[in-house]
Order: C-alpha cells, then structure tokens, then sequence
C-alpha cells in the first residue's frame, strides 16, 4: 500500500515535473530548427516561478466559473497524471481505461470554455467557441482509435492493452496499429494546439483558439492554465509513447527497474519530441474552417485500423 | 387551491415511487377488472421493468410537483390537467392488456396536450398544441392497429399472452406488428424524423411539466420499444435491432446538431431530449442484436446502459427544465440572446443548472458519465459478433455516440455560458431574481439525485441488472464486480467512480490548499475585462449564442442549408452612411422542407379529390349508403 502511494505520488511529479521541460525542449527545437537560437531549455520553469508571484488581476464581470476553472483543470490533469501508464502498466487507478481518460480531457476543456465565456470580451469567446468545435470534432476519431485498440487488446483498461503487448509483440507488426498511431497523433495535435489546428506561438486575434481562450487570466491562476496544457500535452505523449510502443517499462515496482523504465521512456519521449518539432517547423497553420478536414482525415485512419482488425481475423 | 392539487401529487408521486421501487426489486402483482370496460377490462400488472419506470415517474412527479408549489396560481396554472397527466403517466407502465395501456396512453396525451394548449391567445402555442395532437394520434392510431393485429392473430388483447404466442405467428404479420408498434412508440419516443412535435410541444408547456415530458413521457416510448422488441414479439429477428440502433444513432447526432444552433433555452433542452434518446435506442438496438446472437451477458450489459441513462437523463433533463424555467420566469424571455450574468442574480438556479449541464454533458462524476460509458463499453465488445456488416454498424454507432457526446459538451457550454455568465444583455436580465424555495427545493431534489447516482453506480448497475435480465432472458443479473469498483464483463473495463471523484477533488485542494498557505492566491486585483483600449465594457461586446454555434454552422453546413438574411437601412444621402443593420442566419429543417412538406401536399391533394364525394346533397349520402350495402352483402 505505501510502495503504491509513493509511486503514485513520483509519477505525478514526474509529469507536473516533465512537462514545463517537454515544452521547453520543444521550443529551444523548433527555433534551432528554423535558426533561431531559441530560448533556454528551461525556460518554461521560470516563467512559471514567475507568474506565481506575479499579482493576478480579475475581471469584475466574472464569477466564481473564473476562479474555480484553473484549479478544475490542474486536477483533471492530476487524476489523468494517475490513470496513465508511466512508471508501471498499472499505474495508482489502474482500473482505469481510455474512455474515463477521454472524458477527463472534455471535462477540463468544458470548464474552461466556460471560463472564457466568464470575461465577457469577445476573444474569450471566440476561443471557447473555436476550442469547443475543435475537441467535439475530435472526439470520433479518439473514440474508434480506442475500438482499434480494444479490439487488439480484448480490454479498453490502459494497464491491459500495454501488459498484452508487451507480451505479445507480433500484435503491434500491423498496419493498423500504425494507422491508430497517426489517427491519435493527429488528436494530440488538436486537443494540445499544436500547428497545424492552433498556434501555441501566436497571439495575433485571427488565429488564435486556446491563447483567446485564457487571454483574461494572469498571475497564479494563468500559471495552474499553462501548467496543465503542458501536462496534457505531456500526457497526450506519454499515452502515444507507451500504449503504441510498450517495451522498457518496469514489471515490478523494483527501484533498479523503474529507473530504466524511466530512461527507456525519456528516450521515447525525445523521439516524439523530434517528430513533433520536425512537424511543426514544415507546415503552415491550417485556416480554421480546414480543421475539420484534416480531423476527418484523422477519423479515416482509425475506421481503416478498424476495419483492418475485422477483416483480417 | 391549486398548491393544494400539486401537494397532493407530490404525495402520489412518492407512493408511485414506493410501489414502484418494490416492484423494481421482485414484488409482482396483478389487478384485473372486468365490468368497467370491455374488450378484456382494465388489468393491472407489475414487474421489475414497469416497477422501474413507475419508480422513475414517480420521483420525477414529487419533485416537478414541489417545483410547481412555487409556480402555482399563475395565469397559465391547470392544475386539473396536471394531476390527470401524472396519474396517467402512472398508469402506462403496469397495463396489462391492450384497452388499460390505449386508455391510459390517450389520457396521457390529451392531458399532456391540454397543458401545451395552456396559452389560448399565442398562435405559437396553438400551432404546437395542434403539431402535437396531430402526430401523437397518428402515432395512437399506429399502436391501436398494430394490437389489434396481434389481437386477431393471437386470439387475446393481454400482453402476456402475445410474449407466449408471438413465436408461432407468421412472420408477415409478426413484421406488420413490430413496424405499426415501433412507429407508434417512436414517435412517442421523438426519433428522428417523427420528433417534429417535441421541440413544439414541449417549450410551450410551463416548465414543470416540460420536465414530466421530456424527462418520463418520451421514456414511455422507449419503453414500449422495449417492451415490443423484447417479450411481446419474443426475441427480436436482427434487421429489427439494426433499425433501431440506426434510428438511434440518427437520434443522436441530429438532435444535438439541432440542439447547437437553438438558442431557445427550452427548444434547446427539447431538442437535446432528441439526442439522448438517440443515445438509449444505441443501447436497447445493440441490446437486440446481441440477444438475437446469442450473446445474452452482452445484450443485459447494454440494456443495462440504455436504462440507466434513461433513469439519468429524466433526473437532469428533468433539472434542467425547471431550472430554465426559473430563468424565463426571471427574465421573461426563452431566447438566450436577451440572457447573461445571471450566476450573479440566481446563484441557486446557475448551480443546479451547472450541475445538470456537466452530466448532461456525461463528465465524470456525475451520472450521465456512467451511463455513457457503459455504453460505450457495451459496444466495443461487438467483435464477438461474428458478421463484419454488423461490427460495422457497431463502429458507425460508436462514432455517432462519440461526436454526440462531444457535441453535447459543446452545446451545454453554449447553454450555460451564454446564458448565466458575463454582462446582462437585456434590463431584463440585469433586474432578475432567484427562485422561490418551493422551487429550489424541486431543483434541489434532481441535483441530489445526479450525484447519487453518479456516485451510487457500484450499487445502481445490479438493480437494473435484475430488472434487465428477465427481459433479455439472461439466466443471472450478472457479476458487476464489487461495492467500490464496477467491472464489465470479466477483467474488459472496470470503473470506480468514487475513487474518480475523491481524487479530483484531492487534485484540486492540494493547488488550492498550497497557494492559499503560501499567500500567492492573496495576491489579486479586481479590475475591468481587458478590450483593447476602448473605453467602456458593454453587454454588446460579449460574443452570442449565434456567434458561438457559428463554427459547427460553417463545419455541418451542408445539413444546417443556413439562409443568410442581411438588411442595410443606409442614410438617403450616402450608402457608406449605415443606418440599421438586420442579421440572421438560421438553420433550415431538411425534415420539413423534404419530407413532410412533400408528404402533406400528397394528402392535401388526395383530400382535396376526396372532398368531391361530399357533395351536400342527402340523395347522395343515401345512394352511398346503399352501395356499401350492396357491396358488403355481396362480400359476404
């Protein structure tokens, strides 16, 4: 029971801990990518410590939905940091499977659609406007690539799909497992704003979704914001790194163990991270109304995967 | 007087609720009358599945009924109509023949319809009151045919007879049964393309009793679809569980696209109504299909799930109604442009409303959560099927399911946002006050009951187990796991809600607690929403409800067909000098426009040669009278 409360504890550090590095990795990437020298690596961190001691200023127009949203969001980001397969397969609530971790996101995202309607100014509600049809239009792809992978796997538990391939490695030599992998690839991009659905850079009105979203907050409140997309896009690597490719990570909760798993997982994360920087520096932002396609795109790939499970059985 | 009539239904409706919880967990019993009416009189009859929605009726009517305490005596009040409407709602479960269930079915809507009709003077309500009286009596005269099929085929008018009988009847008229009862109890139900009424009707009733129909009145269209397509016509054959998943599904996703862009607070709910009954024929179809495949444990689990979100969805269907009645009482308007900032105005009503949006919305942890993932987790077993047609239609149900469920989320950030947060967009809206403790007490109850049984599933699922399981003729009520984790079908998914919710609520202390301690959320200034440099903050900076769905307009703009009417008033003088602008951009209905326009211009046209026989002249009338004489002794 305490092996099990201490593993929950570092596996939330691991990711609340990651994620500002992951963001910052990612962004020193992208510059030196495009021949900027880039920020630091750790930048992330530092803006952080800075905006909590920054003093936050709160519209008069907004209510309790404001100020209750950021610490929603950092706790659904918590709860999902415990569901998802990083230091063992079965993680502190391992019952847990892909649609309670589907769901936990939309809860996040509904809070904060609201709070951007909170302010009253017509950029937060542009944002939550435009956040909202991005994650709705989402949501059929993220449903079926969970079919795919059930399917494969016979349980939507995380903890199962990553123990049986794990043991049975032929499963993962498929087409379709790579055509799950890019369908939830392409969610990633949309639900965390990655280009080309959004812009994390940009904040020029016409483009923007989630920066219009939390435009009025500041201080600690925008730090818990910033906090927990990092975390979800942590998160959203975390899952694409460990159910897709499973291997290195420890059977027991044995110290030694646990620490390769965790350097096996650094590894894969740094691959990912390469292919995402790579990504984002070759395409352009999609126009907003071109979105759709690009998740309709997204839905046929997990349908073929699908598909590809029925008619080869 | 009338306060009097609603605390009397308020005590019905507990009785119901007791009587109905007893028959849930196993009492059965039987009241039969002969001498009152003929064709088989009236007969009584309870078991689990009737104890379940007698229970569900009942819980809603004592707190629709508390809420209406708060209401009563206002100009629209007809308490009369109101007890005739619950006590007949009663009734439709436990009927046992054909004569108790029509009996019961027509009192049930014409008492319904006369509470639509509450508004003698707005031709709005009387175009909706007449809608409705015109498609729940096509749909009665669909139901009234089809039991008098089986009737004449069976030999009986009792239901318990048809489930012995229904596997020796040739499938011709066991098919013309199931199509004439289906189409009745759909229609009922709202599936889409017989739901044209529903968002008519139910926006124009008073708030307390669009709850009773939304929330229980169309259930009893799904009941009726359960109880046809599983014990009256015995086990389904599969095109039939094919129709209604598909049906379902349809439901789903065009009722909350419909949802998106009302911005009618009620016709909005109305329409959400629509989709969630899409969401429960997903289960009952996938129910059907498993059980014609033999697979009875998976047929229990989603007939479990389509009656688990049926219960939910009258809790805060049923939550939300009352709660945007508050709000048009307060405001004196449904449309939600004129709304805004009335979190500030009604706290207790933007709380109860926020609660039923978020498990409207299925987020975790509340109730509409848990029965949308055991749906979910339902269908993603379908590889057991072995036919890949069906795994198909299985994988098209779960992506239907999974744009409604975020489609929904999006609708009811619409629904909340728009109307309870930001800047008052009317004087109206700015003068608003909560409502009454009767009221809030009505609110109170379904909130109540939305936690418990998001929180209770551990202990909720194995009732409906065994409620479901004589239905589907699964030999157990099946293994459901344990009080503190629910397990689906062995080790395939498990969830512990309760632990879910301790630990959102532990994820958000410890931020909470940390900055609290550490001063930084001490740190703060209250100031005006940033905008740019203008110079004052008005209402008419705030994005609409129209600007909100604009996005899923563009996106689904070959089913919305939206018309675009722009009008420029501009200065005599000069054009660039624009004295009034009028915009809007709505939504038209395919339905309308290519299905029942065409359809009544066919019948107004048989009509209009038909009317040549009604000549006026009695030698006519008598010369008719004498054909038919002729011709039925001739028959003979």
């Amino acid at each position: 029971m305490t092996v099990e409360v201490v593993l929950a504890v570092i596996q939330v550090l691991v990711v609340a801990a990651g994620a500002p590095l992951l963001v910052g990795a990612l962004r020193t990437l992208k510059a030196r990518l495009v021949g900027r020298r880039g920020p630091r690596v750790l930048q992330p961190y530092a803006d952080l410590a800075k905006l909590f001691r920054k003093e936050a200023v709160v519209s008069t127009t907004t209510s309790w939905v404001f100020r209750a949203t950021p610490y929603v969001l950092f706790s659904t980001m918590v709860v999902t940091a415990l569901i998802v397969p990083l230091l063992l397969a079965r993680p502190a609530l391992g019952f847990a499977g892909l649609v309670l971790l589907t769901y936990l996101f939309v809860l996040g995202t509904f809070f904060l659609a609201l709070a951007g309607l909170d302010a009253g100014s017509a950029f937060g509600g542009m944002g939550s406007s435009r956040e909202v049809a991005v994650a709705a239009l989402a949501e059929p792809t993220v449903m079926v690539a969970i079919l795919a992978l059930a399917l494969r796997a016979e349980t939507t538990n995380l903890g199962g799909i990553v123990e049986r391939l794990a043991r049975d490695p032929l499963l993962a030599a498929n087409p379709g497992h790579l055509l799950a992998f890019s369908a939830l690839f392409i969610v990633m991009l949309a639900e965390t704003g990655r280009l080309p659905v959004d812009n994390p850079a940009t904040h020029l009105e016409l483009t923007m979704i989630h920066e219009a979203m939390v435009l009025e907050y500041s201080g600690h409140y925008l730090a818990l914001v910033e906090w927990a997309a990092a975390m979800k896009l942590f998160l959203f690597m975390t899952l694409l790194a460990n159910l897709f490719l499973p291997w290195g990570m420890a059977a027991t909760a044995a110290p030694f163990a646990i620490l390769v798993g965790l350097l096996v997982f650094a590894a894969k994360l740094i691959l990912l991270t390469v292919a995402l920087a790579l990504l984002e520096t070759s395409v352009a932002k999609l126009r907003l109304f071109r979105v759709p396609e690009l998740l309709a795109g997204s839905f046929a790939l997990a349908l073929l995967s699908v598909l590809s499970v029925f008619l080869l059985r | 007087m009338a306060a009097l009539a609603y605390a009397a239904a308020v005590a019905a409706g507990l009785g119901g609720a007791w009587i109905g919880v007893a028959g849930m967990l196993g009492a059965t019993w039987t009241v039969r009358s002969e001498h009152v009416v003929p064709l088989g009189g009236l007969e009584l009859a309870m078991d689990p599945i009737a104890g379940l929605f007698l229970a569900l009726i009942g819980i809603s009517t004592t707190a629709t009924s508390l809420y209406a305490i708060g209401t009563a005596g206002e100009p629209r009040d007809d308490p009369a109509a109101y007890l005739a409407f619950v006590g007949a709602l009663g009734v439709v479960p436990l009927a046992a023949n054909a004569m108790t269930f029509l009996l019961a079915w027509e009192i049930m809507s014409l008492a319904s319809w006369m509470l639509v009709l509450n508004r003698r003077d707005d031709d709005v309500a009387r175009r909706a009151a007449w809608v409705y009286a015109v498609m729940t009596h096509a749909g009665l005269a669909c139901l009234l045919a089809g039991m008098l099929l089986l009737g004449a085929h069976t030999g009986s008018l009792r239901f318990a007879d048809w489930s012995a009988a229904a596997p020796a009847l040739a499938p011709a008229v066991r098919g013309a049964a199931w199509m004439l009862l289906a189409l009745g109890f759909a229609g009922k139900a709202g599936v889409i393309p017989l739901h044209v009424w529903l968002p008519l009707a139910h926006p124009a009733a008073p708030s307390h009793v669009s709850a009773l129909m939304s929330g229980v009145m169309i259930k009893l269209g799904v009941y009726g679809l359960v109880r046809v397509g599983f014990e009256w016509l015995g086990t389904a054959p599969l095109a039939w569980g094919v129709v209604i998943i598909l049906a379902g599904a349809v439901s789903a996703v065009v009722g909350v696209l419909y949802a998106l862009v009302d911005h009618d607070l009620k016709r909005l709910l109305a329409f959400c109504s629509i989709e969630n009954v899409g969401i429960i024929l997903i289960g009952v179809g996938g129910a059907m299909i498993f059980r014609q495949a033999g697979l009875e444990a998976l047929a229990l689990l989603a007939l479990v799930a389509a009656l688990y979100h049926a219960v939910n969805h009258a809790m805060f269907k049923a939550l939300l109604f009352l709660g945007a009645g508050a709000v048009v009482h307060a405001v004196g308007s449904r449309s939600m442009e004129v709304m805004g900032g009335l979190i500030k105005r009604m706290p207790w009503t933007a709380g109860g409303f926020l609660l039923g949006s978020l498990a409207i919305a299925g987020l975790p942890p509340l109730n509409g959560f848990v029965s949308e993932w055991l749906t979910f987790q339902a269908l993603l077993q379908n590889v057991r099927l072995e036919d890949p047609a069906l795994n198909l239609v299985f994988v098209l149900a779960i992506a239907a399911l999974a744009l409604t469920a975020g489609l929904g989320a999006a609708c009811f950030v619409k629904a909340f946002g728009i109307t309870f947060l930001a800047l008052p967009r009317s004087e109206a809206a700015g003068r608003a006050h909560d409502a009454a403790p009767a009221m809030r007490l009505g609110m109170l109850v379904f909130a109540l009951a939305c936690v418990l049984l998001g929180l209770g599933a551990t202990v909720v699922v194995p009732v409906l187990g065994g409620v479901a399981a004589p239905v589907v003729g699964a030999a157990t009520s099946g293994l459901w796991g344990d009080t503190a984790r629910l397990s689906v079908s062995g080790s395939f998914a498990h969830l512990s809600i309760v632990t879910v919710a301790g630990a959102l609520v532990i994820g958000a202390t410890i931020p909470l607690g940390v900055l609290a301690l550490t001063g930084v959320s001490r740190r703060r200034r209250l100031y005006e929403t940033w905008g740019c440099g203008r110079m004052l903050q008005t209402a008419r900076m705030e994005y609409t409800a129209t600007a909100f769905a604009d996005p899923f307009k563009r996106v689904f703009r070959f089913f919305y067909r939206p018309e675009k009417r722009l009008q420029l008033d501009v200065h005599p003088e000069s054009r660039f000098f624009v004295q009034r602008i009028a915009y809007a951009n709505p939504a038209r209905s395919i339905f309308e426009e290519w299905l029942y326009r065409p359809a009544l211009g066919v019948l107004r046209a048989a009509i209009a040669r038909a009317q040549r026989l009604q000549s006026g002249s009695t030698t006519a009338y008598l010369t008719y009278i004498f054909v038919t004489l002729l011709v039925l002794l001739v028959l003979r």
